[in-house]
């Protein structure tokens, strides 16, 4: 089971976990991100591509069970504006073998910032704000699983 | 030729709309002289692609390089290198 979804709301990790568990699976692996609140940052706001942004997770997704023996996958990324602690992305990857699970979770949150169409915006309590650029070692790690 | 174009983060923001639909010449043929004509156009365009080594590019909805032509396009959309995760 897939699943992948894009969404404005908070991302309910409790209620991911059932959906994604109803089958019952060995090894299940996950990632969470939230935002930090570093440097007195107050909001963070997620722009994203009405169609290409789900396309993009979804391309990944079945990316990911192409390459890896998945029994489910899960894949959320918030969009919209997020205050420090919120949960911005979560993986979770299930497989009968916790290498598969592993690997196919890390290789969706290290893709997952160089090839979906989702840029990050900062705003500090001073007012500053500013568009995160991209990191050099994003595009190294993302790069790695193209062996 | 008629395109929409789509702009997203500080793309947007320095453009001042989210997308807008124009009348390119004949002379802009791929991605990169449709920049080039936006930053010619006028301030906003000038301020948003001032830096087209910034700029990325997808054409109904498929990622393409700056050198990728026009031919058939409805909606090219411009953005910054994504950071997202």
């Amino acid at each position: 089971m897939i699943r992948v979804a894009v969404q404005p709301a908070a991302i309910d990790i409790a209620t991911e976990l059932d959906l994604h568990d109803a089958g019952g699976h060995g090894a299940s692996a996950s990632f969470i991100g939230r935002v930090r609140g570093d440097g007195d940052l107050t909001e963070l706001f997620l722009d994203h591509h009405p169609a290409m942004t789900a396309a993009g997770l979804a391309d990944l997704a079945h990316a990911a069970a192409d390459r890896w023996q998945l029994s489910a996958l899960t894949l959320i990324h918030r969009v919209g504006a997020m205050v420090p602690g919120e949960t911005i992305v979560f993986v979770l990857t299930s497989s009968p073998h916790r290498a598969e699970a592993l690997a196919a979770c890390e290789f969706l949150i290290d893709r997952l910032k160089t090839d979906v169409m989702l840029w990050k915006r900062e705003t500090f309590a001073d007012g500053r704000v500013r568009w995160v650029e991209p990191r050099e070692g994003d595009g190294t790690r993302a790069d790695r699983w193209n062996a | 030729m008629t395109l929409e174009i789509a702009y997203f983060a500080w793309v947007r923001e320095r453009m001042g709309v989210a997308d807008e639909t124009v009348d390119v010449p004949a002379n802009v043929t791929h991605v990169g002289a449709l920049i080039a004509w936006l930053a010619a156009r006028d301030a906003r365009g000038q301020v948003a692609f001032a830096e087209p080594q910034r700029i990325r590019a997808a054409i109904d909805g498929v990622m393409m390089g700056l050198d990728a032509p026009l031919t058939g396009a409805r909606e090219v959309a411009l953005f910054p290198p994504v950071t997202g995760g």
